[in-house]
C-alpha cells in the first residue's frame, strides 16, 4: 500500500534529476523513509524523438531545450529576456540529463582553487580530492565511456572503451597533432558495451534530444532504478510550491499541487533541494515568510546571486569530404590545451575545445538557413550538399565567473500553471570571459582551417545556453558569503540541505553533471557520517 | 483531402495558398538533383500539418508577404511573385527563422528527398547507424605527453 501522502517522511528529495537521483539512491541504505516529488514526468524510451521520421523536428516542439518553446505541461516559463544566454533544461525523471550532449567531464583539481591560484572569484571549500571517491562512484554507477591515460587530468579509469573517433574525429585528431596541441577521447556518459542492463549505442544520431535505446545515461535509467528498488518513493506531477518551516527556525516539510492540482502538505524530518540553479532559488525565494522575508536560507542575501551560465561559442566548419554528421554521438574529443590560467593570453582561467561530428539533414537545413549559409531559391540544393555531412563544429566551453549581478529573482507578473511566480533571469557576459571566447574561437578557427575547412563561421552565444545552471546558492564556511556549508547544509536552517549546480562556488570551464552529481553523492556520504548530530 | 482543403490547417485558405507558393520559391523543384520542391502535395501537407508551436510566426510571415506584394501573393505572375518572396525571405526577422524551420524540417524528411540524398529514409531507432572507429593511431602522439593539470599545491602547470 502506497503511504498517505500526509504521513511524515524522514528525507524529502524536490527533483528527480542528476542530483536528486543521486542522492536519493546513496541515502537509501540508511532504510529512512525517502520521499521524492518531481514536477515533471516519466519518459517511456518509445517517447523519445529518434523513433520517428520526425527525431529532428521534435528538438524543435516537445523535446526543445528551452522550457519556453517546449511548453509542456510540465514546464514552468523563465523570463530571460535580459539574458544573451537563453535558459535551458528539461522537466521529468531526469531532469536535464534527459537532453544532455552526455558529454561527461569532471571538474580539474585548479578548479577548487581559483583564488588560491589566480585571485579570482573564491576557493571552494572542499577539494578535487575530497570529491575524487565520488567522482569514481558516480561513473560506475553511470557507465562512462573514455580512455585512461589523459595527461589533463589525475588518473582515473573510465569503466568502458571510448565512442568511436570516426571519420570526423580522425580528421579533428590530425589538425591538432600538425598543430602539437593536446587532444583526447572525451569522457562520456554513453554505454560503448552493454552496461547495467543497458544497451550499447547503436549510434542513433545526436544524443541531446534522449535516447530511445537507453546509452545515454540520463538517471531515469541509473540512478532510479536502483533507488527504486531500495524502496525511495517517487511521485511524479508533484510540483512544490514552497518550503515550510517551524516555530525553531527549521523546515516542516513544502506545500505542493498534486497531479490532480490539489494543494497537499507533506512534512518531512530533512528537506533537499535538487531543482538546479533556476529552480533551487525560485524556490527559496518563493518560501519567504516572517521569519525569513527574504527568502528561505537567505540570511547571506545570495539565494539567486552568481548566476554561472557557461557562454560556450560554436566555431563551424565545412570540409569537401564526407564526414559522420549525424551517424553517431555528438560528442567524440576534448582539448585541455587552453585550460589552465596563462595570463599571456590576456584572460584569467580557462576553456576546453569540444569536438562535435554533425547533424542531421532537417538540423543541417535549419541551422544553415539561419546562419545565412544556406540560401533560397535555384541555390538551395547545391549549397546544401556542400553543408550536409561535411560540417565540422568546436564549441569553446569557457568558464564563467560567480558576480553578484548575474542573478535568478521572482519576475513579479510571470507565473506557472499553479500560479508560482516564475524565475527572471538578469545576467551579462563579463569583460574576462569576452576575451575568452575570441581567443577560443580564434583557436578553433585556426583547428578548423588546419583540418581544411572553408566556410568558418561563429555563433558566441548559441540560441539556449548549455542548460549549466550553476552558483545560485553557493557553498563556503562563512555564513555571510555563502547560503550552504561545506557539505550541502544551509547555515540558515539546519535540516535543509542543496545537492544541485547552485551549490558551486565556480563553473569550471566543462559540463558540469558529473561534478554534480559527485557533489550530491559526497552531500549525501556526509548525511549519513553525520546521522546522530545531523542538525548541531 | 490536400493541405489546402484541411479543415485543421487553422490558417486561412488565402494564407495556405500563400504558403504553398511561397514555400516553391523557397526549395523549388530540381530535375538535376532529383527532387520535388517544397510546394509539392505531400511535403506541403506535412508542413501544414507540423506547424505547431511556429503557427503565429508564420501567419505573421504571411502577412508581411501580403504587404509587400501589396495584396493577393498567390495571383501575382511568376516574375512579380519571385521578387516578392525573395524580398521576404531577405528580411532579418524572428519570424524568418520560424517560417524556415516549418518548411525544412518537413521537406528533409520527406522520402524522395532523403533517396536523393543517398539516406535511407526511416527512423533511426531500432537499426541504429554504422560509425567506423577511425585511427587511433593518431593518439600516439599525444599519449606520454607531460602532466598539464595543474595541483592545488602548485602554480605550476
Amino acid at each position: 500500500m502506497p503511504r498517505p501522502p500526509d504521513d511524515i517522511v524522514d528525507v524529502l528529495i524536490i527533483g528527480a534529476g542528476a542530483s536528486g537521483a543521486a542522492v536519493a539512491w546513496s541515502l537509501a541504505e540508511t532504510r529512512m523513509k525517502i520521499l521524492c516529488l518531481e514536477q515533471g514526468d516519466w519518459i517511456k524510451p518509445t517517447e523519445f524523438p529518434s523513433n520517428g521520421r520526425d527525431w529532428e523536428a521534435r528538438r524543435y516542439a516537445d523535446f526543445d531545450i528551452s522550457p519556453n518553446r517546449r511548453a509542456r505541461a510540465t514546464d514552468y516559463p523563465v523570463n530571460d529576456d535580459n539574458s544573451p544566454m537563453k535558459i535551458a533544461n528539461f522537466n521529468g525523471v531526469g531532469g536535464g540529463t534527459i537532453l544532455f550532449t552526455a558529454h561527461y567531464p569532471r571538474m580539474h583539481p585548479s578548479d577548487f582553487r581559483v583564488r588560491t591560484l589566480d585571485g579570482v572569484a573564491d576557493d571552494w571549500p572542499i577539494d578535487y580530492w575530497t570529491l575524487e571517491p565520488y567522482f569514481a562512484e558516480n561513473d560506475r554507477m553511470t557507465g562512462v565511456a573514455g580512455l585512461a591515460g589523459d595527461p589533463a587530468y589525475p588518473t582515473h579509469e573510465p569503466n568502458m572503451p571510448p565512442v568511436p573517433l570516426g571519420k570526423t574525429g580522425t580528421r579533428y585528431a590530425r589538425a591538432m597533432n600538425q598543430l602539437r596541441w593536446h587532444w583526447w577521447p572525451s569522457d562520456v556518459a554513453v554505454a560503448t558495451t552493454e552496461y547495467d542492463g543497458r544497451g550499447k549505442c547503436i549510434n542513433l544520431g545526436h544524443c541531446t534530444p534522449g535516447c530511445a535505446q537507453g546509452a545515454k545515461a540520463s538517471v531515469d535509467i541509473t540512478y532510479w532504478p536502483h533507488a527504486l528498488r531500495a524502496r525511495v518513493e517517487l511521485r511524479t506531477r508533484c510540483r512544490v510550491r514552497e518550503i515550510t518551516t517551524n516555530e525553531h527556525g527549521m523546515a516542516s516539510g513544502v506545500v505542493y499541487y498534486d497531479p490532480s492540482g490539489m494543494e497537499r502538505f507533506q512534512p518531512a524530518e530533512v528537506v533537499i533541494i535538487a531543482a538546479n540553479g533556476i529552480g533551487t532559488p525560485r524556490l527559496l525565494l518563493n518560501s519567504a515568510s516572517a521569519r525569513f522575508p527574504s527568502g528561505l536560507a537567505n540570511s547571506s542575501g545570495l539565494v539567486g546571486k552568481n548566476l554561472m551560465l557557461h557562454p560556450w561559442p560554436m566555431v563551424f566548419g565545412y570540409i569537401d569530404d564526407e564526414l559522420d554528421g549525424d551517424r553517431g554521438p555528438q560528442t567524440v574529443m576534448w582539448s585541455k590545451e587552453f585550460y589552465e590560467t596563462d595570463p599571456s593570453r590576456g584572460f584569467l582561467r580557462g576553456y576546453t575545445l569540444q569536438f562535435t561530428r554533425g547533424t542531421g539533414p532537417a538540423n543541417e537545413a535549419i541551422t544553415s538557413m539561419a546562419a545565412g549559409r544556406l540560401p533560397w531559391g535555384k541555390d538551395h540544393h547545391r549549397v546544401f550538399r556542400s553543408l550536409h555531412y561535411h560540417r565540422m563544429l568546436i564549441g569553446v566551453a569557457c568558464e564563467d565567473l560567480p558576480e553578484e549581478h548575474n542573478r535568478v529573482t521572482l519576475d513579479p507578473a510571470l507565473t506557472d500553471s499553479h500560479g508560482i511566480p516564475a524565475p527572471k533571469i538578469d545576467y551579462a557576459i563579463s569583460e574576462n570571459t569576452r576575451r575568452m571566447m575570441e581567443h577560443g574561437i580564434a583557436r578553433a578557427s585556426e583547428i578548423l582551417e588546419a583540418a581544411g575547412a572553408k566556410n568558418i563561421s561563429c555563433s558566441r552565444t548559441v540560441l539556449n545556453s548549455p542548460g549549466h545552471l550553476l552558483g545560485t546558492a553557493r557553498m563556503g564556511l562563512n555564513p555571510e558569503r555563502s547560503v550552504v556549508n561545506e557539505w550541502g547544509r544551509s547555515h540558515d536552517v539546519k535540516n535543509l540541505f542543496i545537492v544541485d549546480g547552485s551549490i558551486w562556488v565556480t563553473s569550471g570551464g566543462v559540463n558540469p553533471t558529473s561534478t554534480i552529481q559527485a557533489l550530491a553523492l559526497y552531500v549525501a556520504d556526509s548525511i549519513k557520517k553525520r546521522l546522530a548530530t545531523l542538525f548541531d | 483531402m490536400t493541405a489546402v482543403e484541411n479543415p485543421n490547417a487553422e490558417l486561412a485558405p488565402a494564407q495556405l495558398r500563400d504558403l504553398r507558393r511561397l514555400a516553391g520559391f523557397m526549395v523549388p523543384a530540381s530535375a538535376e538533383y532529383g527532387v520535388p520542391g517544397a510546394e509539392d502535395e505531400a511535403i506541403f501537407a506535412d508542413i501544414v500539418r507540423s506547424l505547431g508551436r511556429d503557427k503565429d510566426d508564420v501567419r505573421e510571415a504571411l502577412a508581411m508577404l501580403r504587404e509587400i506584394a501589396g495584396g493577393d501573393f498567390a495571383g501575382l505572375d511568376q516574375a512579380a511573385a519571385e521578387a516578392v518572396a525573395m524580398t521576404l525571405l531577405g528580411r532579418e526577422h524572428r519570424v524568418m527563422t520560424a517560417l524556415g524551420r516549418a518548411v525544412l524540417q518537413c521537406y528533409y524528411r520527406d522520402d524522395r528527398v532523403m533517396h536523393a540524398l543517398g539516406i535511407e529514409p526511416r527512423a533511426p531507432y531500432p537499426q541504429g547507424r554504422v560509425l567506423e572507429p577511425g585511427d587511433w593511431s593518431l593518439l600516439d602522439a599525444v599519449r606520454g605527453r607531460r602532466r598539464m593539470w595543474r595541483d592545488v599545491d602548485s602554480t605550476e602547470t
